[in-house]
């Protein structure tokens, strides 16, 4: 089987969001790209599966400018043998979905994280396997191949399921697909620099939203305080004064 | 024309959450001088899809085809789409949940609609379409605008207050005519949560960090989210160390919730760990190091020691 990972270059997660220009763009001034978690922990689960012996070879995909090949670089460390970068804005999930279902369709899985954890999305997955024709499943927290057949667990609203799925297919994951993600080893990062990084040009596409601008969440008051002798007035608080309980 | 609004049901109920969903679809129906249309997909008895009706909806459609109880999202899609066209569906607005977020983008493809997910609010315009998501995980909110004439949404829970009209509703069956060669997906189990009440669906919250110290502590916690009809949550290194199931993991990794009060107990309240609970409408803190960046983000706290703290919380609530 080939697996395709998707890798979006996200902000680090501690980034102290920032917008410039009149809130119309993100501050990206000395913030630091990292693979999107969710994309991580799909990696770390196609590197486990290849090493398991089911799948053949994991390619990862990105839609994004030279400045995201660290990135992808960071990918091929992790185990994939090969990236492909379509060289193009990432303008909206349309764009996105449109640029990967010319490189994503001799897959057998394509792996998407569940959101990317800048614009939350939720979407790319979702709109790739649509536009292939593929079958699709979301909220995976677990994939595993016996002899051949996919056997997945996701999550429902208010439970879970084991279920099994004819490939292609895409699997839209989330936590638990992986314990942790991997860490490039030494001799994973010496090779990433040998292995392929393709990129493509990306094909004629409009993308159909676009954020015009950005607001901060207003700034929370002071947090009042009890004291931890008088601790039952915090719930008398809670009721006569939030009237939440 | 119409907005139309996928309902989803849970063992043939609605939640709270379904009559939201019908009130905001209603609010951007109104604006549009156009009607509204719930979508039913599988079995719910006629009296409790009237109930849709109340918040709104002019005309309920009824999938009553027990092939979709496998969540098939390419089968599912498909009815959904064909019944946004069936109705003309200038706008079509799913939950931001587990199953809204399977659908939508596959439903805006063959809608060739623009799709935002994690809304929030009303648009604020509609000539341009503009309305407001959330982004860097609760960080900020974008607004969007949308360049196609149809538009799909997925909209967040508790961002919007259930209104109940007077409404006159007609219920069809609709039969979105889907084969058999559709559906490829095999359930082989499913395990459903039970006894507890669902942290997505719990109004208050009471959740428990690495100041909790071990899984034989949360006791308490379980007695005050008992006495409160609460659902409970967990940082997640108290999920990892498997203290407590990986289902009430709630943060940038875990669970998005945003309930009317989130109470977090020894939690230091790290950003990915806010960005899961920030829209709360009420934070309670109960943390030892005053220093915590938790009682940034509360809107009460108690600096002590929740061991402390809880029997006197438990002690308040039954006196309530
Ligand atoms: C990519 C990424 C994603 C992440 N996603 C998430 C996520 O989804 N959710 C999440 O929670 N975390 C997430 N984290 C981890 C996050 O950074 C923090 O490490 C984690 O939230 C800390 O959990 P905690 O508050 O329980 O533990 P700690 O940070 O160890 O805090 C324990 C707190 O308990 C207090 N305390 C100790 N004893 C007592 C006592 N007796 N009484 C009262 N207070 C006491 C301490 O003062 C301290 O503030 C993520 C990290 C990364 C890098």
């Amino acid at each position: 089987m080939k697996i395709l990972v998707l890798i979006s270059n996200v902000p680090d997660t501690t980034t102290k969001i920032r917008f410039t220009g009149d809130n119309t763009a993100f501050d990206s001034t000395g913030v630091q790209w990292i693979i999107n978690p969710w994309d991580e922990l799909a990696l770390t689960r196609a590197v486990e599966l290849k090493e398991a012996g089911a799948v053949e070879k994991i390619t990862v995909g990105n839609v994004g400018r030279q400045t995201t090949e660290p990135t992808l670089r960071k990918a091929l460390a992790i185990g994939a043998d090969e990236a492909i970068r379509v060289d193009a804005e990432p303008e909206d999930a349309f764009f996105v979905a449109i640029q990967l279902a010319e490189v994503g369709k001799d897959f057998d899985i394509i792996m998407a994280g569940i959101e990317a954890s800048d614009y939350n999305g939720s979407a790319v997955g979702g709109m790739l396997a649509e536009l292939l024709g593929f079958n699709s499943v979301s909220a995976v927290s677990g994939l595993n191949i016996e002899n051949g057949e996919l056997i997945i667990n996701r999550e429902i609203d208010g439970g879970s399921q084991v279920l099994t799925i004819a490939s292609p297919v895409v699997t839209i994951v989330q936590k638990g697909i992986a314990k942790e993600p991997r860490i490039p080893a030494m001799r994973g990062i010496m090779m990433a620099r040998k292995k392929p990084m393709n990129v493509v040009s990306p094909v004629e596409a409009k993308a159909k939203t676009e954020m015009i601008n950005f607001e901060l969440p207003p700034p929370k008051a002071a947090c009042k305080l009890v004291d931890e002798e008088n601790a039952k007035e915090l719930i008398r608080l809670l009721h006569e004064e939030a009237k939440v309980l | 024309m119409s907005v139309l609004i996928y309902t989803e049901n849970w063992d043939g109920k609605f939640k709270k959450f379904s009559f939201e969903l019908v009130s905001y679809g209603a609010a951007i129906a109104k604006e549009l001088s156009i009607p509204v249309t719930a979508l039913s997909i599988g079995k719910v008895a006629e009296d409790e899809l009237k109930k849709l009706g109340k918040y709104g909806a002019d005309k309920v459609l009824n999938v009553n085809d027990n092939r979709f109880n496998s969540i098939d999202n390419k089968a599912l899609s498909l009815a959904v789409a064909k019944a946004a066209k069936a109705e003309g569906a200038k706008v079509v607005i799913f939950a931001h949940n587990n199953l809204g977020k399977a659908l939508a983008p596959r439903v805006a493809i063959k809608l060739d609609a623009g799709l935002v997910s994690g809304v929030t609010a009303l648009p604020s315009g509609y000539d341009p379409f503009v309305v407001k998501k959330k982004v860097f995980t609760g960080k900020a909110f974008a607004n969007v605008q949308v360049d196609a004439d149809e538009k799909v949404l997925t909209f967040f829970q508790n961002s919007y207050e259930p209104v109940e009209t007077e409404n006159k509703v007609s219920i069809e069956a609709f039969d979105p005519q889907v084969g058999d060669e559709e559906f490829a997906t095999t359930v082989k189990e499913t395990n459903k949560i039970t006894g507890k009440v669902l942290l997505t669906d719990a109004e208050v919250v009471i959740s428990g960090g690495r100041g909790m110290k071990g899984p034989e502590n949360w006791g308490g916690l379980e007695e005050l989210a008992d006495l409160l009809g609460a659902g409970l949550a967990c940082s997640r290194p108290v999920s990892d160390e498997g203290w407590r199931g990986h289902e009430e993991h709630v943060g940038q990794t875990g669970k998005i919730i945003a309930p009317n009060l989130y109470m977090a107990f020894g939690i230091s309240g790290a950003i990915q760990h806010l960005g899961g609970v920030s829209s709360s409408k009420f934070i309670a803190a109960i943390n030892k190091d005053p220093e915590a960046p938790i009682f940034e983000a509360a809107d009460y706290g108690i600096v002590g020691d929740a061991f402390k703290v809880i029997p006197q919380l438990i002690e308040a609530v039954k006196e309530l």
